[in-house]
């Protein structure tokens, strides 16, 4: 079955949790003692409504203070497809959250108050799903039915959000606006009669819809080892095998590989996954490769065509965001986790912090506080093999971990 | 031009395309043994924990699995799912650790619990930890799903746990794109879900699609069975704790989970195949876990559990 992974962003007060909770009802995805549960708690709070973000804030201290700290992920299938959901929390204390849950996102839906229009939230949602470069971006007009499902209202949000996407950065993103109301159901999984103005499809339909061939990514293909197989058996005597996952599109017998970073060059002689031999495996597969030449590969390096090479070097420059409360200063060193290569690394300049609301930036900063978003320099203990972000995704990224605690403190979207 | 064409249909019959969630689970894998010294796969003999072995072997093949099973025993396991477990074991060549939670109630380390749902549920963690320091294991992958309960809904794929197996649940590594953080101090252990994204139906798919062997209970039959809270539990009066006026019956039933027949309750299925099985978890109205008494607790058992060092 087909997996789409989206990301939701938006606070309580648009409706998220209802929304969520709507398309869990609508497609009978909620079972009945979840639901039961649901009821259970909502009464207790004194509610008169069904409370559905308690299905998904797992966490005691979550419950406590009614609000999403961490990112939930929420499962539901329709016959054609299946779904996965990473509930972000949308406000600025929990843009780490956001971009964690964004980043494996394939779509994301950005919610906003039709009675309240483009507020500072928005902005932030936006500029990280650019930052982020998702290809499928849902608007979410909701609350359409407190606004008399005026077309009007509708057109002044949509006039504003394609003014920020003109001006900002990355042109690739597929902008699709749907007028709904979470709490009555408007186009949400069933087409509204309150809005025969809107001539597009349902929330669910568009996500059903979306052609995963579309929304991934095509670029030059990198095959990162993970680990080398050698079964050291009477049968398998002399298997070596690179095992890995293919990003950015297709391998096959025969390709003519450059092994990195030795510049070593080879043929494609085998592609394994499990019993089986194929002549080809397509991008996303996790399979194991074989050489014809007995060259020296070991974790970290990395197979791509030949002229189709990344970057080589033991510097960097990226936009980064900061997840730690230490903050990030120029001259401190981190470890740095490219892939599956691991470096050192030392900030050798802090140049700007970006400011999330499209409001510009702040040059020469002394410092990168959690949630902050900024342009950095580093440099490597060793060479990494890299592509810019715009140009590959999962090549292009890193994260930054604190040596003293052994947490992620930073990821990074290399220039 | 014929020639091209034909090259294109022989090849496509050729091509491989690993899906999303076995992909991911096969890189989760690979991670674990590049990036640890001893991992472990916590073994249960459920088809959650079966399921990895078969990803387990994906990931490594024509290598043998490089890592252990390891099964924590409550004793109060169905007996089917033992010979399962003992059987898959010497099929696959692999090694098989088995820890007695028995043993350190005999020594005293833990206190058996009693009365009406009495369970050894919570002393499985006891044991789990204790084997964990014995063989030095530094991570523990095992079959957890993020869809089973909502606390486990915000738990990581690499999840760090201190020196008591504690789960610090408000202070979790961020995990972004497919970058797994396994740096860890001297003391602390990583617990590994490969398939953190899967569903109950995703798992039941993969086994029919596989054509995984998995233990019979998890298909109907008849068992000796008595009602307790309108739900139906295993009668076996050396584990279960019965009362005189729960009549024991025999009921078409069969397990949507596989935990300790004290915690277990089964559901009237008359499911005997596999297709059978995934057309009723379709139809189903109640979840998954609606069946364990472990969860009942309270509405934060599982995240409460998790704290102290639980799976």
């Amino acid at each position: 079955m087909k997996v789409l992974k989206i990301a939701t962003a938006g606070s309580v007060d648009d409706g998220k949790s209802t929304l969520i909770g709507r398309i869990l009802y609508d497609t009978k995805s909620l079972t009945d003692d979840k639901l039961a549960a649901i009821e259970e708690k909502s009464r207790q709070r004194g509610f008169d409504y069904l409370d559905f973000s308690l299905a998904t804030d797992g966490l005691i201290a979550e419950r406590e203070q009614g609000i999403t700290i961490d990112v939930a992920h929420i499962y539901f299938s329709t016959p054609s497809k299946s779904f996965i959901i990473a509930d972000t929390p949308g406000h600025i204390e929990y843009t780490r959250n956001m971009v964690t849950g964004a980043s494996t996102a394939q779509a994301s839906i950005v919610l906003i108050d039709a009675r309240n229009g483009v507020v500072e939230q928005t902005y932030r949602h936006f500029f990280i799903n650019n930052l982020l470069r998702i290809k499928d971006v849902v608007i979410a007009i909701n609350k359409m039915d407190l606004v008399d499902f005026s077309e009007e209202k509708y057109n002044i949000i949509k006039g504003e959000i394609e003014y920020l996407a003109s001006k900002s950065e990355y042109k690739g993103q597929n902008l699709t606006f749907i007028p709904l109301s979470a709490l009555q159901g408007d186009n949400v999984v069933e087409k509204s009669e309150n809005t025969p103005w809107y001539t597009g499809e349902t929330l669910l339909h568009h996500l059903e819809n979306l052609d995963s061939e579309d929304i991934s990514e095509v670029s030059q293909v990198r095959f990162p080892v993970q680990t080398v197989i050698r079964p050291k058996t009477e049968e398998f005597h002399d298997f070596r095998g690179y095992a890995g996952k293919i990003y950015g599109g297709n391998l096959e017998i025969g390709d003519e590989v450059l092994v990195l970073p030795s510049l070593t060059k080879s043929r494609i002689k085998g592609i394994h996954f499990f019993d089986k031999e194929y002549a080809r495996a397509k991008s996303g597969s996790s399979v194991t490769i074989t050489l014809e030449d007995n060259v020296n590969v070991s974790r970290g390096d990395m197979l791509v065509k030949v002229n189709e090479e990344p970057k080589i070097s033991k510097e960097l420059e990226a936009t980064i965001c900061w997840m730690d409360k230490e903050p990030l200063q120029a001259s401190q060193k981190y470890f740095i986790k490219h892939g599956v290569n691991d470096a050192q690394a030392k900030i050798t300049q802090l140049s700007s912090i970006i400011k999330t609301d499209f409001s510009g930036i702040e040059e020469n900063p002394s410092e990168l506080v959690l949630n902050q978003i900024g342009d950095i320099q580093l440099k490597l203990s060793k060479p990494l093999l890299f592509d810019s972000y715009k140009d590959n995704k999962s090549n292009g990224s890193f994260i930054l971990i604190n040596p003293k605690t052994n947490n992620t403190v930073g990821v990074g979207f290399i220039k | 031009m014929w020639f091209a064409y034909l090259k294109d249909m022989i090849m496509n019959q050729r091509t491989i395309q690993v899906d999303a969630l076995e992909s991911e689970a096969i890189y989760i894998f690979r991670e674990v043994v590049a990036q640890f010294e001893k991992p472990v796969l916590l073994f249960s003999g459920g088809k959650d924990s079966i399921t990895l072995v078969r990803l387990a072997q994906k990931a490594f093949y024509p290598a043998k699995i490089p890592f252990p099973l390891m099964h924590i025993d409550t004793g109060h396991n169905f007996p089917e799912t033992i010979e399962f477990r003992d059987r898959l074991v010497k099929e696959l060549g692999a090694e098989l650790i088995v820890r007695n939670v028995q043993d350190n109630i005999d020594s005293g380390r833990v206190k058996e619990e009693t009365g009406r749902y009495a369970s050894r549920n919570m002393l499985q963690t006891e044991t789990l930890l204790d084997a964990i320091e014995e063989f030095g294991f530094d991570a523990c992958i095992g079959g957890a799903r993020r869809d089973e309960e909502k606390a486990r809904a915000k738990e990581r794929i690499f999840s760090v746990r201190d020196d008591f197996g504690q789960w610090d649940e408000k202070n979790q590594r961020p995990e972004v794109f497919d970058m797994l953080n396994g740096r860890i101090d001297l003391g602390q252990n990583v617990r590994v879900f490969p398939i953190s994204n899967w569903t109950e139906l995703d798992v039941w798919s993969y086994v029919k699609q596989e054509k995984i062997e998995i233990p019979s209970i998890y298909f109907a039959h008849i068992r000796a069975t008595f009602i307790r809270d309108g739900m139906i539990w295993s009668s076996d009066d050396e584990i279960v704790y019965r009362e005189e006026s729960e009549r024991v019956a025999h009921r078409l039933v069969r397990f949507r989970t596989v935990g300790d027949m004290s915690c277990t309750a089964a559901v009237l299925s008359e499911a005997a195949t596999i297709d059978a099985v995934v057309k009723e978890i379709r139809a189903s109205t109640i979840s998954e876990r609606g069946a364990r008494i472990d969860d009942k607790r309270s509405e934060a058992a599982m995240e409460k559990r998790k704290q102290q060092g639980y799976f």
